[in-house]
């Protein structure tokens, strides 16, 4: 077997229309991979110095009692481009998400690639491509990365990894204020839409209207429901699992009831259609680009006036409240009136015979 | 959504709630034979709009929790042999054969794949000639015509190397199995609206007067739910058995002859296990013998595997409506949608598994109680 680890050529990029095993290993292949796809993609001046690492002064920002939120994710959707995005912008939403959550203005991305031998590198250049544009638009750099080649058969085209750091603003405290009965729970829009936008490509659905997914950056939206309410109690972004998922989890946490109202859940009518046609259940499927926000009753108002002011918010609408009783239960009141337990989604939503 | 939205107005609901609590005078227990009405009754809350009176018993109608231990077992042996895809609808990954389930293995490195459609699985056929393709085709008569015409497509294509591990059943001889059952409460039926679309409503009215029971063909939304309890409280009251139709926009005497044509060229009657109930005489489909070739069972030789019941197990009581999911000791204890020990807690349709979703802990309308104290129930 020849050992493609230790082979160096000089030929130009151009002359591999596929990842070889010797992008992954560290040589001039390698170099050529950073050179042509991912600096032309992501290129900062932190990033174009390419050390081992680099080195971030954050003094400015963390004056005053500022703090450093951190976080990492994995992404390996597939397929890897679908109506509305693709996964090189959710590598950098879900990342920047994560921080937001937590009220962090993100500053700094990294980005691991693991690519299967054989993929395309013009695919893999677009991803990059559609990566550093949504890192662009979210004003974050890609500060540092990683790439690994893994034998074919041992990867589904392209895993990307991303971690981040933000900057929590002086004086914010999301999450350490009790959540408490009459507290509302807001969503930020429409919910199901990255789930179905994903399943409707893989099951080949069509509708009159396509679903798109709707990755999104939230931090913008979040400053500005900020600034208008420091109250916030609690942020989440209903990912994997939904807001089934969330609601459950957030309480749990707060050892409080929730009860949210079927007809104020807003979903796109094709969401819901789609939901119908494959038996799943738009309160477990999956957003990227949606919150969930526990905030004081009396300043619902003011949150959703501010959220409805910014693109990302648009929709954003009430769609329950906390209560004391039953504790660690959400419970839905059914459109016609009757109530149902949300239960933790199991694992997998398994489609329903018929 | 345009044509269900129209289906689960609270207006309307209410209505029909209303005039089921005008016309109830005494107990009554109806059954809902299809596991989609049992999902759509507990999703949306339609029992807790009933007058106490009516009781709502979950039949035998999930074809995943009542498909037998051995078929899952037969199931799982062949999804295990080198070289075989193994196809089925995702429900059926996580029922729990003897030991294990698909999804342990799939794991443990079987291939297994979830379809919509058996014409998916014969797709699978033509495009891995070298593999073995078997699709697990169960279901009532509303699945069986997708399946029959996916052993005819595969036959005409003289696919060799496609097979169906086949365990239909039949609502029909159920019915007739639950009026004769000992201890016996259901005074009336809805029937499935979806398996009649396909079978029409003509197999009913022998039933109906021969055990003097109604038997009103319903829907899945909550408004036909609503109707065909109402339908049928007016008739128990009336001391009327009749069959009606209350899904007529959907359901029609004679049914889809185009399919019934097609199974009744694939299938053939055959004596059928049902998980918890036991055998019902000619109360499912096999492969007929010209499409023998088809049939995994013969093809892998798995009719030996055998198996037993979970001995804590009382889903059979469940399914012929003699004791509800949270009556049953092991429920929410030795027996959960994690663990589950009888096929009725798995599916998402079965009654054991909506009782627990839904919040059923302590009687049948434990969950209505509960959330009601400052939300007056309407």
């Amino acid at each position: 077997m020849i050992d493609v680890t230790g082979f160096s050529c000089p030929a130009p990029l151009r002359d591999y229309p596929h990842v070889v095993m010797g992008h992954g290993g560290g040589g001039a292949l390698s170099r050529d991979l950073i050179e042509h796809v991912f600096l032309p993609a992501f290129s900062n001046p932190l990033l174009d110095r390419l050390g081992d690492s680099t080195v971030l002064d954050l003094a400015a920002d963390l004056a005053g009692g500022g703090r450093l939120a951190i976080s990492t994710d994995s992404y390996v959707v597939r397929p890897l481009f679908f109506p509305g995005g693709s996964i090189g912008d959710l590598a950098v939403h879900g990342t920047v998400n994560d921080l937001a959550m937590s009220g962090a203005r993100p500053a700094a991305l990294t980005a691991g690639f693991i690519i299967e031998e054989g993929f395309s590198l013009g695919t893999l250049a677009e991803i990059a491509r559609l990566m550093g544009r949504a890192a662009a638009a979210a004003g974050v750099r890609i500060v540092t990365g990683d790439t690994k080649v893994v034998e074919r058969g041992h990867g589904d085209g392209v895993y990307i990894n991303t971690a981040g750091i933000g900057i929590v603003p002086p004086g914010l405290g999301l999450g350490i204020e009790p959540i408490r009965g009459g507290d509302a729970v807001i969503a930020s829009g429409t919910l199901g839409d990255h789930g179905m936008a994903i399943m409707s490509v893989r099951e080949g659905l069509e509708f009159e209207a396509e679903i798109a997914s709707d990755t999104a950056p939230l931090h913008g939206l979040v400053a500005e429901m900020l600034a208008a309410c420091p109250a916030i109690r609690l942020l989440r972004d209903p990912t994997r699992g939904g807001v089934a998922t969330s609601l459950n989890e957030i309480a749990a946490l707060g050892g409080v009831g929730i009860e949210i109202d079927e007809r104020a859940i807003p979903v796109r009518p094709a969401v819901a259609a789609a939901c119908e046609i494959l038996g799943l259940d738009s309160l477990q499927v999956a957003n990227e680009g949606k919150l969930l926000a526990i905030v004081p009753g009396d300043t619902a108002a003011a949150v959703l006036a501010a959220m409805r002011a910014h693109p990302h918010g648009r929709d954003a609408v009430a769609i329950g409240r906390v209560v004391e009783r039953h504790p660690r239960m959400v419970v839905m009141r059914t459109a016609i009136g009757g109530t149902r337990v949300i239960p933790m989604p199991l694992g997998e939503q398994l489609p329903r015979i018929c | 959504m345009k044509h269900l939205a129209e289906y689960r107005d609270a207006d309307t609901a209410h209505r029909l709630a209303a005039e089921i609590r005008r016309v109830t005078t005494r107990p009554w227990a109806i059954m809902e034979v299809c596991g989609g009405q049992t999902h759509s009754i507990i999703r949306n809350g339609v029992d807790q709009l009933l007058p106490p009176e009516v009781e709502l018993i979950h039949g035998p109608g999930c074809p995943v929790c009542v498909t037998p231990l051995e078929t899952i077992d037969r199931a799982l042996a062949i999804a295990a042999r080198p070289g075989v895809i193994f196809c089925s609808f995702g429900d059926m990954l996580r029922v729990p054969g003897s030991r294990n389930n698909l999804f342990a293995v799939k794991a443990a490195g079987a291939d297994v794949r979830v379809v919509y459609s058996p014409l998916d699985a014969v797709k699978l056929a033509h495009a891995h000639p070298d593999r073995e393709v078997v699709f697990l085709a169960i279901g009532f008569e509303t699945t069986a015509p997708a399946n029959a015409l996916a052993v005819k497509l595969a036959k005409q294509q003289g696919l060799r190397n496609f097979s169906m591990l086949v365990s239909h059943v039949l609502v029909p001889p159920a019915i007739e199995a639950i009026m004769r059952s000992p201890g016996n409460r259901v005074n009336a039926f809805l029937a499935a609206g979806h398996v009649c679309s396909v079978m029409g409503t003509w197999q009913y009215p022998p039933l109906a007067e021969r055990f003097r029971v109604p038997i009103v063909v319903t829907g899945f939304e909550p408004l036909d739910l609503l109707e065909g309890i109402r339908r049928t409280v007016v008739q128990l009251e009336r001391g009327r058995h009749e069959v009606e139709n209350a899904y007529a926009r959907v359901v029609t005497q004679r049914g889809n002859e185009a399919a019934q044509a097609v199974f009744g060229e694939v299938f053939a009657p055959v004596d059928r296990a049902w998980r918890g109930i036991g055998v019902i005489p000619a109360s499912g489909w096999r492969l007929a013998n010209a499409y023998r070739d088809f049939d995994a069972e013969i093809r892998f030789d798995v009719g030996g595997v055998t198996a037993a019941e979970s001995s804590l197990c009382r889903s059979g009581e469940v399914l012929r409506g003699t004791l509800k999911p949270n009556q049953c000791p092991a429920f929410g204890k030795e027996c959960t949608p994690r663990t589950p020990l009888g096929a009725t807690m798995v599916s998402s349709e079965g009654a054991c598994a909506a009782y627990y979703h839904f919040g059923r802990f302590s009687g049948p309308t434990a969950g209505a109680a509960a959330f009601s104290q400052d939300s007056p129930r309407p």
